[in-house]
């Protein structure tokens, strides 16, 4: 894969919607602007999405609430022979680096703490972004939606990392650990802002820069055939 | 499906859209081994390989085979100071017992074996139909669809990476001994990102589309 050569071209791409047709988003097959299913794939589809801000903004806020109490209560409760600890997302990653493992510690504070914090910033950062004039480029918020929906899964990770130390650390007296309510809400957390990045309609930031070129290109406007899609070997 | 022919006189199934960015262009299919992207967004939209098919089919029996037999043998074993106890992938998953985390063993069992298993299952039924040059199955369609829908939900590859976080913080307080099951979810996961690199959605939807003519 060889990257495309895109300076020059910009102006030149029609989107389905300006053509008056419809993509599917699931099989990528081009109809008829007034289509309600692919008659490929069976997906419903819609030129763009009118309800996806709404619903990204709903989810986003359900996301949020979830992680709040994903930091208050405990995410593992250890039990050894000389004391019991019960320790919250950031408590546990603080003992680590008091114990030395400091690696572990920027782990999970990456996993459970940045990675999360990151994503509702930039989520909200998009679904602002297409609603009102921005300054940062299509691509680059093409590449951080991306971005978003790729590292969003990841951070199921703690959730899973909880479940094989809570099942393999069973050794009766000398240790147990058990899961606390926290990991509950941290999943939660995580499926909501995954659902809120997926209900982004990523349509809408590209165009923005249909209509912004439209008026730039508005004499040398005139053909309507679509231009073919480049092959890299 | 000359209902669905668009206002303009232009046959819309030679174009191809972005499903990102919404460009459209005309089709033009790539060779095999090459790769067609959107122009303006980068998106891959066509990526067809040689025999990819039957690779597929082979990768998803083998994953299959794995997902079931890495879920029942004993996973991890830790011992310290004369104790032991092993667990099994399935047991590691429904650890959340506790009340109302009851959900979360649901959801947890769910995106590391079952929806990885049922996404195999869906692409080797949609798949061995297309490859020996049959109608395709009945439903094949939706199966797909489903199949793509599920794709952010499975997580194996996750839970492999979590397997690495938890052995490095349990390693300090206990032996830990990899059983047959830790092997094989290794291989599990490659697989997995293997099959999903070489799978090439345009051309598994293209192939629906002609056969149901």
């Amino acid at each position: 894969m060889v990257g495309m050569e895109r300076a020059g071209q910009n102006s030149d791409i029609k989107s389905a919607r300006s053509l008056g047709m419809v993509t599917c988003r699931r099989c990528s097959r081009v109809w008829a602007a007034d289509t309600p299913v692919c008659g490929r794939c069976g997906h419903h589809i819609r030129s763009r999405d009118d309800t996806s801000l709404q619903r990204v903004w709903a989810l986003w806020f359900v996301g949020l609430m979830c992680y709040v109490p994903a930091n208050l209560y405990p995410m593992l409760r250890t039990q050894t022979l000389v004391n019991k600890d019960e320790s919250t997302i950031i408590g546990g990653a603080v003992d680590l680096a008091h114990h030395g493992s400091w690696g572990i510690a920027a782990i999970i504070l990456f996993a459970s703490v940045l990675i999360p914090v990151t994503k509702f910033l930039a989520v909200a950062f998009l679904a602002i972004s297409v609603a009102r004039p921005s300054r940062v480029s299509p691509h680059h918020r093409q590449v951080l939606f991306e971005i978003v929906e790729y590292i969003g899964r990841w951070s199921m990770i703690d959730i899973f990392v909880v479940a094989i130390m809570a099942s393999l650390v069973q050794l009766n007296t000398l240790a147990t650990i058990s899961p606390g309510l926290a990991s509950l809400f941290f999943a939660l957390s995580v499926i909501f802002t995954m659902l809120s990045a997926q209900a982004f309609d990523s349509r809408l930031i590209w165009d923005a820069q249909a209509r912004a070129s439209a008026t730039r290109n508005v004499t040398s406007n005139t053909g309507t055939d679509p231009i073919k899609a480049t092959h890299t070997p | 499906m000359t209902a669905n022919s668009p206002p303009t006189t232009q046959d819309t199934s030679a174009l191809i859209g972005c499903p990102q960015c919404d460009a459209v262009y005309t089709l033009n299919e790539p060779k095999f081994g090459e790769t067609a992207n959107c122009v303006r967004c980068g998106t891959r939209l066509i990526s067809p390989r040689r025999k990819a098919g039957l690779q597929i089919i082979a990768l998803s029996l083998s994953i299959a085979i794995l997902i079931i037999a890495a879920t029942v043998f004993p996973f991890l074993t830790i011992s310290a100071a004369g104790r032991t106890n092993s667990v099994s992938i399935l047991q590691a998953a429904l650890v959340f017992t506790d009340g109302i985390l009851v959900f979360l063993s649901l959801a947890t069992a769910a995106l590391i074996i079952f929806i990885p298993l049922l996404r195999v299952l869906l692409s080797l039924y949609v798949l061995i139909p297309l490859v020996t040059d049959r109608p395709p199955a009945q439903g094949a369609t939706r199966a797909f669809r489903l199949s793509e829908a599920l794709r952010p939900w499975s997580m194996a590859e996750i839970f492999a990476i979590g397997c690495a976080v938890a052995l490095v913080k349990i390693t300090d307080l206990a032996d830990v001994q990899f059983g047959p099951a830790f092997w094989m979810f290794t291989a599990l996961v490659l697989l997995i990102v293997l099959q999903d690199r070489l799978l090439c959605r345009w051309s598994v939807w293209n192939a629906l589309d002609k056969t149901q003519i």
